[in-house]
C-alpha cells in the first residue's frame, strides 16, 4: 500500500497527453520480421530508432504540476526518501520470447533545481520516450494504457508502456552503448528469459549490469500493484457478462478486491499457469507450449501473414467451421450419449484431411481456426487446472489477448460453459505488461525501504 | 499400400480384383462362420466372426484289464478323435479391399443362420448399403465408444501381455505388463480425429469425462496443409526425420539456457511453432511435421494427466489411429506422460488396440452366447502379432503378406483363474527369463528351437503312421513354425514378452493347427507301459530303506524321472539315438534313482505323503504338451497303480488323493491361468504345500514365484546353456524349498547330488 496513489485528483494540466488521438494498432507492427526490426542495419541512420531522440527533443515541456503548497508537501516527502530512492531513469523490463515489454516512469514533479541538475542524457531519454508513440519501425508505446499521475516511491509521474520485438534486442543494446546509458548509474531491472539470455551482451556491449528477476515473481507483483492503483480511476479488471450468448455478451469492469486464491494464466509465446494464494505464495501448476507464439507461427506458415495484427485481422473475418470437423459433421447432430453438442469441435483442422476441402479453403478461415484451436486448448487446460486446484477465479493475462476479443470472449464462454457457471474468467487491461511493472517495483523496493 | 478413400468405384474395383486372397491364411473357417461384426474406420476395416474349428485330438481310453492282464498288452489305447472348439477370428485390412473381401466371404460362407452384422466405426454408414447387398445381412449399428470399451475390457481380461509400456531407447522397446486380475478402474484415451477420454469403472459402467479437439485429425489436417503431404503414414515418416528445434521456440531460445528456478530444462519447448512467425525463412517439411507431432502429443499427454489426476487413476491406456502401432507416436505420448506426471503415471498401449471396436461390436452381437463367461486364449499360430504390417518395423514382411493382419482367439474349455496361493497376483510373472529383454538368451533359445524343429517334425510324422498325408502336414507345420521363429527374431515382442514358455506354446499351437494334437502319445504310452511294470519293484525297494534314506531316494526318484523329457534337446538327442535308453541309464546320470517321471518318480512320492496321512491334489495338464502326462492318461495310470497298491487305492477311495486338471496344455505353467476347479479344490482343501516339478514348470516358469504357503520347486537342469546361466552343470538339480515371509525359514536353495 505504500505505493498507493495518493493524489489521484491532482489535475495534470500542462502535460502533453498523446493517448487521446493515437491508435496503437496503426503504429507499425509489434511482432517479428527481422528486416524491419528495430533500426535494422539497412535503415539509414537518422530514420532508425533511439538515435533520433535529439531531433525529436522538445525543450518547452513543463514538468511540474499542482499548487505550490502541494508541490511543497511533495518536496518534503521526496526529500525524506531521497537518499533511499534510486536515481532516474526508472525502467522495468520484461524480455520475453517474442516481445520486450518496457515500462518507463516519467516523473512529472521535477523541480527547477532537479531540472538543472538533470544530465542531458537523461533528459533526452525522457523526452524521446514521452513525445513519441512509435520507435523505429517496430517499437510501440501503448498510449491508451498509460497510467497517469501515479505516485511511486514518493514521486509522481506517468507510467508508460512500450513494447518491441525481442529480435530487436541487439539493436536496443547497441543504442544503450551509443547513448552511454551506463553513465546514468541506474540499475536496469529485467525479467523474462531475455534477462538471462542477453545479460552478457548488456555487459559486454553496453557496460550495463542487469538486475535479473524471476518472471513469475514480477508478474504477480506487477499485476497486484496495477489492480490496486486502478486504471486512471477505472477498474483494471473486467469480465464478460452472458458469455454464452453472443448477442448480449458485454464487457463489465470489476475489481479483484479479494484476489486470492486465483488461477493466473499467462499467455505469451507459451503459456504458464499459476495458482496464486498470496503475493508471495504461489506455484506454477503447469504450462503449455501451445500459446501466442504457436498462433502466430502457424498463421504465418498457413497464410503467409507477418504480424500478429495481420493474423488477428484475418481471423476476425474467417469461419473456423470450414476447417474444423464438428460433432455434427460426424454424428449428424449432437452426440447425446456423451452430452456433446453438435456445434462442438470434434477435430481441429479435421476437415483438412480431405484434399478437396484443403483446396477450397480461405486464409481467413485458416487463421480463425488456428486462433480458435489455440484459445480453446488453453481454456481447456486452464479449466482442468482450476478444478484440480479447486480455484474458481481464473485470470487471463499476456499479450496473446491484446486486441484479441475473439479469444477473450471464447475463453469467457469456455470457462462458463464447461464448468456450468462455476468458473469465472477475468481479464486485465494491461494484459502483457505486469512482468515489466513487477521488475520496476523491484527497483524501487530495493532502495525504498530504509 | 493402396490409396485409401478412393471414390471412383471403377478404379477401386479393378484394383480390388488384383489381389487374390489366400483362403488358407485369411478368412479361415468361413464354412462355419456366424455372428459377423465389422468396424470400419477412416482407412482400415476390421472384421470379426465366430467359427467352430474341427480339431483332431488324441484321446486315451482304458482297456478292460480285469479279463486278461497278459504281459505285452497295452495299458490304454489312443484314438484320434474330432473335437469341435470355438474360435474368434479378427481380420484387419484396408478399406480399399472391402468389396473383394465381402465377395470372398459370400463365396465361402456355407451354412449360416446369421441374419445381421453388427457394425461400428465412422465408416459403417458409408458401406452399409454395400455390405447389405453383398452379404444379404442386415447392418445393425452399435455405439462406437461402447464397442471400444467392451473390446478393451475383453482383451485386458483374456490376453496375457496385452498392455505394454513403450520405451524407445531401452534394450527392449516393449515392456509388457502382467495381467492384473482386477482391470478396473482405468482411463482410456482414444486418439482418433479428436480425442476422447473415458473413465471405465466396470464391465458396464463408463463415462466420457473429457476430450480435446486437438487429435489425430489435427495432425493429419494441419500436417497436410503445412507439408503438402497427403497421407497420415507419410506425415509420420516425415516427422520421424525432422528436427523440431528449428521450428519450436525452446526454453533455451528465451533464456539462453535452462530456467533453473522452475526446473525447466533448456530443451523444453516453450512455444510450439514459436520460431516460424516470420516470412523470411523456409522450414523443411520434416521439421514442421516433427514440431506438429510434438505439439499434439504433448497436448494430449497433458490433458490425459490432468484427467487422471482429477479422477485419481493410475492406469492410462492410449488407443486410436494416431497411436495404432506407430512407434513415433507411442514414443512422443510416452515422453509427454512422463514429463507431466514426473514418471508417476506410465502410458500404456495395447497390442490389439486396432481390434477393440470390432471385438466390442462382436460381443454385443454374441451376448446370448455369453462369451464373457469363458476364458479365451490368443492362438499364436493364427495371429499375426504386433506390428506385422508396420512399414517401419518390418518392410520385408509387409511387402510379402500384403495388408492383412489377423487375430484368432480360442475358447478355452475351462475358465482360468489365479492360483489362490499366489502371494501377490498383480506382480506375479510366470516366466523366469524375459527373452524380449535378454538378447543373448533370446538368440540361444531361438536357435535351440530351430535346431529342434527337425526332430519335432520327424516325431509328428511318426506319431501318425497310418496317415499318408502326415508328411505333407508336418512339412507345413515346419514352415509355419520356422516362419514364426523368424518373425520373433525380428520382432521378439510380437506376441507379448518372448519366453521359453511362449516359444513352446507357439509350437503346440502350430502342431495343433496341422492336426498333430499329440505327437508324443505313442512314446508316452510305451514308457508308461514299461514303467508300470517296475512300479511294484520300485516301491518294494524303497520300503526296504531306512526313513532317511527313503526320503532321499524319493526325491531323487522324482528328479530322475524328470530327466525323461523330450523337450530338452540334450535328452532328446540321447533318446533319439539310443532307443534302449531307459531308466537304468538315467540312474547312471543321477547315481541312484528309480522310475520314469510320473510312475516311478511322482507316484512313490505321492504314496509316501499319503501314507503319512497327507491329502494330495495331483494336478496335471488338461491337454497334451510334449511327453508330459495329461490328466486323461494320469486317470488311467492311477487306476492301474491303485489296482496293485493299497495305499494309492485307499487314497482314491477315501478322497485323499485327487486328480485334477491344471487347465494348461503347455510344458510350462502360468499360475495366474489355472483351471477354476483346481483353484476351488486348493481353496477348499486349504493347501499348505505346493510342489512344482519339472524344468518347464519350476525353472522356465515359477522359479521366482512367491506363494503364500510353503513351496518346493524341483527340477533337473537338462539344458547346458541354462545350467551355465544358473552357474551349474548339465543335469544339476534344483531343489528349492521356500517358506513365505513371516513363517520360519527352514531351508532354502538349490542343491545338487554328489
Amino acid at each position: 500500500a505504500k505505493n498507493k496513489q495518493t493524489n489521484k485528483q491532482t489535475k495534470n494540466t500542462s502535460q502533453k497527453v498523446f493517448h487521446s488521438h493515437v491508435m496503437v494498432a496503426t503504429n507499425g507492427s509489434c511482432c517479428s520480421s527481422s528486416s524491419n526490426a528495430f533500426g535494422s542495419s539497412t535503415v539509414p541512420s537518422g530514420s532508425g530508432t533511439f538515435e533520433n531522440m535529439h531531433h525529436l527533443h522538445r525543450g518547452d515541456d513543463a514538468e511540474c504540476s499542482g499548487s505550490p503548497a502541494k508541490r511543497c508537501r511533495l518536496r518534503r516527502r521526496t526529500e525524506s526518501v531521497r537518499k533511499h530512492r534510486p536515481p532516474f531513469p526508472w525502467f522495468g523490463m520484461d524480455i520475453g520470447g517474442t516481445l520486450v515489454k518496457l515500462v518507463y516512469f516519467e516523473p512529472v514533479d521535477i523541480t527547477a533545481e532537479e531540472e538543472q541538475e538533470e544530465v542531458e542524457n537523461l533528459k533526452s531519454i525522457r523526452r524521446y520516450l514521452t513525445s513519441n508513440v512509435a520507435y523505429g519501425k517496430t517499437g510501440v508505446r501503448d498510449v491508451h494504457l498509460e497510467l497517469r499521475n501515479l505516485t511511486m516511491c514518493g514521486r509522481t509521474g506517468n507510467l508508460h508502456f512500450i513494447r518491441f520485438p525481442t529480435q530487436a534486442m541487439p539493436r536496443f543494446i547497441q543504442m544503450g552503448r551509443d547513448k552511454n546509458f551506463s553513465s546514468l548509474h541506474t540499475t536496469l531491472c529485467a525479467t523474462g528469459g531475455g534477462a538471462y539470455k542477453f545479460e552478457n551482451e548488456f555487459r559486454m556491449m553496453a557496460d550495463l549490469e542487469l538486475l535479473k528477476l524471476d518472471e513469475l515473481d514480477c508478474l504477480i507483483r506487477g499485476l497486484l500493484f496495477v489492480d490496486r492503483v486502478g486504471f486512471n480511476g477505472h477498474p483494471e479488471c473486467y469480465y464478460f457478462q452472458n458469455p454464452s450468448d453472443t448477442q448480449s455478451c458485454v464487457k463489465k469492469p470489476c475489481t479483484l478486491d479479494n484476489p486470492f486464491p486465483m488461477l493466473l494464466v499467462n499467455i505469451g509465446s507459451g503459456v504458464s499457469i499459476l495458482a496464486v494464494y498470496s503475493e508471495n505464495n504461489y506455484k506454477r501448476v503447469t504450462g503449455t507450449s501451445l500459446g501466442g507464439g504457436t498462433f502466430l507461427g502457424l498463421c504465418c506458415l498457413l497464410t503467409g501473414c507477418e504480424t500478429f495484427e495481420e493474423a488477428l485481422e484475418m481471423a476476425s473475418k474467417g469461419d473456423s467451421t470450414n476447417v474444423d470437423k464438428l460433432v455434427k459433421d460426424i454424428y449428424g447432430g449432437d452426440y447425446e450419449r456423451f452430452g456433446l453438442q453438435g456445434s462442438a469441435v470434434a477435430s481441429s483442422f479435421g476437415h483438412m484431411m480431405s484434399k478437396e476441402k484443403r483446396d477450397s479453403i480461405s486464409k481467413e478461415d485458416l487463421a480463425r481456426a488456428t486462433l480458435v484451436t489455440i484459445t480453446n486448448n488453453i481454456g481447456s487446460i486452464a479449466r482442468m487446472c482450476a478444478v484440480n486446484e479447486k480455484i474458481e477465479r481464473v485470470v487471463f493475462v499476456g499479450n496473446f489477448l491484446r486486441i484479441n476479443t475473439v479469444s477473450t470472449k471464447l475463453l469467457a464462454y469456455a470457462m462458463d460453459y464447461w464448468s456450468k457457471g462455476q468458473l469465472r474468467a477475468l481479464f486485465l487491461e494491461h494484459e502483457g505488461y505486469f512482468g515489466a511493472v513487477g521488475a520496476l517495483m523491484e527497483l524501487l523496493k530495493t532502495t525504498e525501504d530504509p | 499400400m493402396a490409396e485409401c478413400g478412393r471414390v471412383d468405384s471403377n478404379t477401386s474395383h479393378t484394383m480390388d480384383k488384383s489381389i487374390t486372397l489366400p483362403p488358407d491364411e485369411i478368412f479361415r473357417n468361413l464354412e462355419n462362420a456366424k455372428r459377423f461384426a465389422i468396424d470400419i474406420g477412416g482407412s482400415l476395416t476390421k472384421l470379426a466372426y465366430y467359427s467352430t474349428v474341427q480339431h483332431k485330438v488324441a484321446k486315451v481310453r482304458s482297456f478292460d484289464h480285469t479279463a486278461k492282464a497278459a504281459a505285452g498288452d497295452k495299458l490304454y489305447e489312443i484314438s484320434m478323435q474330432e473335437e469341435v472348439t470355438a474360435r474368434l477370428h479378427f481380420i484387419k485390412f484396408e478399406n480399399a479391399y472391402i468389396e473383394t473381401c465381402l465377395d470372398f466371404i459370400k463365396d465361402h460362407l456355407v451354412n449360416t443362420e446369421t441374419k445381421v452384422i453388427k457394425a461400428t466405426g465412422g465408416g459403417a454408414h458409408k458401406f452399409k448399403e454395400l455390405i447389405e447387398r453383398k452379404l444379404g445381412l442386415k447392418v445393425d449399428k452399435e455405439d462406437e465408444m461402447t464397442c471400444l470399451i467392451k473390446g478393451c475390457n475383453f482383451v485386458l481380461k483374456n490376453i496375457p501381455h496385452e498392455a505394454f509400456v513403450y520405451a524407445k531407447h531401452a534394450d527392449s522397446e516393449f515392456r509388457f505388463q502382467t495381467t492384473n486380475p482386477d482391470i478396473f478402474p482405468y482411463l482410456l484415451v482414444n486418439i482418433g480425429s479428436g480425442v476422447s477420454i473415458v473413465k471405465v469403472e466396470s464391465e458396464d459402467k463408463f463415462e466420457r469425462i473429457g476430450g480435446s479437439s486437438i487429435g489425430g485429425g489435427t495432425f493429419w489436417g494441419l500436417g497436410a496443409l503445412l507439408t503438402k503431404t497427403k497421407r497420415f503414414d507419410e506425415l509420420l515418416q516425415l516427422a520421424s526425420k525432422g528436427q523440431h528445434a528449428s521450428v519450436d521456440m525452446l526454453v533455451k531460445d528465451i533464456y539462453g539456457g535452462s530456467y533453473g528456478y522452475l526446473g525447466l530444462t533448456g530443451d523444453l519447448i516453450a512455444s510450439s511453432f514459436g520460431k516460424s512467425a516470420t516470412a523470411d525463412k523456409d522450414f523443411s517439411k520434416e521439421d514442421m511435421a516433427k514440431s506438429l507431432l510434438h505439439m499434439i502429443s504433448n497436448d494430449i499427454g497433458q490433458l490425459a494427466c490432468l484427467y487422471a489426476k482429477l479422477h485419481n487413476l493410475s492406469r492410462v491406456y492410449f488407443g486410436g489411429f494416431f497411436i495404432r502401432g506407430h512407434p513415433v507416436t507411442m514414443h512422443t505420448i510416452t515422453y509427454s506422460i512422463n514429463f507431466f506426471t514426473k514418471g508417476e503415471v506410465q502410458a500404456l498401449f495395447l497390442r490389439h488396440e486396432g481390434y477393440l471396436g470390432t471385438i466390442g461390436a462382436f460381443l454385443k452381437g454374441a451376448e446370448e452366447d455369453n462369451p464373457n463367461q469363458y476364458s479365451w486364449g490368443e492362438n499364436y499360430a493364427g495371429s499375426s502379432g504386433l506390428m506385422s504390417v508396420s512399414p517401419d518395423m518390418n518392410p520385408m514382411q509387409r511387402a510379402r503378406s500384403g495388408t492383412f493382419d489377423m487375430l484368432e482367439m480360442d475358447r478355452l474349455e475351462r475358465q482360468l483363474v489365479n492360483l489362490p496361493l499366489l502371494q501377490d497376483p498383480s506382480s506375479y510373472i510366470p516366466d523366469t527369463v524375459d527373452l524380449t529383454e535378454d538378447a543373448l538368451a533370446r538368440e540361444y533359445w531361438l536357435y535351440c528351437f530351430e535346431e529342434a524343429l527337425d526332430g519335432v517334425v520327424k516325431r509328428a510324422v511318426a506319431s501318425q503312421p497310418d496317415m499318408p498325408e502326415a508328411a505333407l502336414r508336418a512339412e507345413k507345420f515346419r514352415q509355419k513354425y520356422r516362419h514364426k521363429l523368424q518373425t520373433l527374431r525380428q520382432q521378439p515382442f510380437a506376441y507379448g514378452s518372448l519366453t521359453v514358455r511362449s516359444l513352446l506354446d507357439t509350437r503346440e499351437h502350430c502342431l495343433n493347427e496341422f492336426n498333430f494334437p499329440d505327437p508324443y502319445s505313442k512314446i508316452k504310452q510305451r514308457e508308461n507301459d514299461i514303467a508300470l511294470k517296475y512300479y511294484q519293484k520300485a516301491v518294494k525297494s524303497l520300503d526296504e530303506l531306512s526313513w532317511e534314506e527313503k526320503q532321499f531316494a524319493l526325491v531323487q526318484g522324482v528328479l530322475a524321472g524328470n530327466v525323461f523329457d523330450w523337450g530338452a534337446k540334450a535328452v532328446s538327442d540321447v533318446l533319439e539315438s539310443d532307443p534302449e535308453f531307459g531308466f537304468e541309464e538315467a540312474k547312471r546320470q543321477l547315481e541312484d534313482n528309480s522310475g520314469v517321471d510320473i510312475i516311478l518318480g511322482v507316484m512313490p512320492f505321492v504314496r509316501e505323503l499319503l501314507s503319512r496321512g497327507t491329502e494330495v491334489v495331483l494336478a496335471s495338464n488338461s491337454g497334451p504338451a510334449l511327453n508330459d502326462v495329461t490328466n486323461g492318461e494320469l486317470q488311467i495310470l492311477t487306476e492301474r497303480i491303485a489296482a496293485m497298491d493299497p495305499v494309492i487305492e485307499a487314497g482314491l477311495r477315501e478322497d485323499r488323493l485327487l486328480l485334477v486338471q491344471s487347465g494348461s496344455s503347455s510344458p510350462c505353467l502360468d499360475l495366474s491361468r489355472l483351471d477354476k476347479v483346481l483353484a476351488m479344490v486348493v481353496r477348499e482343501r486349504q493347501t499348505d504345500l505346493v510342489i512344482i516339478e519339472g524344468m518347464g514348470r519350476a525353472i522356465h516358469t515359477n522359479y521366482y514365484a512367491m506363494l503364500s504357503c510353503e513351496s518346493l520347486k524341483m527340477a533337473v537342469i537338462k539344458n547346458s546353456w541354462l545350467a551355465d546361466r544358473l552357474g551349474g552343470k548339465l543335469f544339476s538339480v534344483v531343489f528349492k524349498y521356500e517358506v513365505p515371509a513371516g513363517k520360519p525359514n527352514k531351508d532354502c536353495g538349490a542343491f545338487s547330488p554328489s
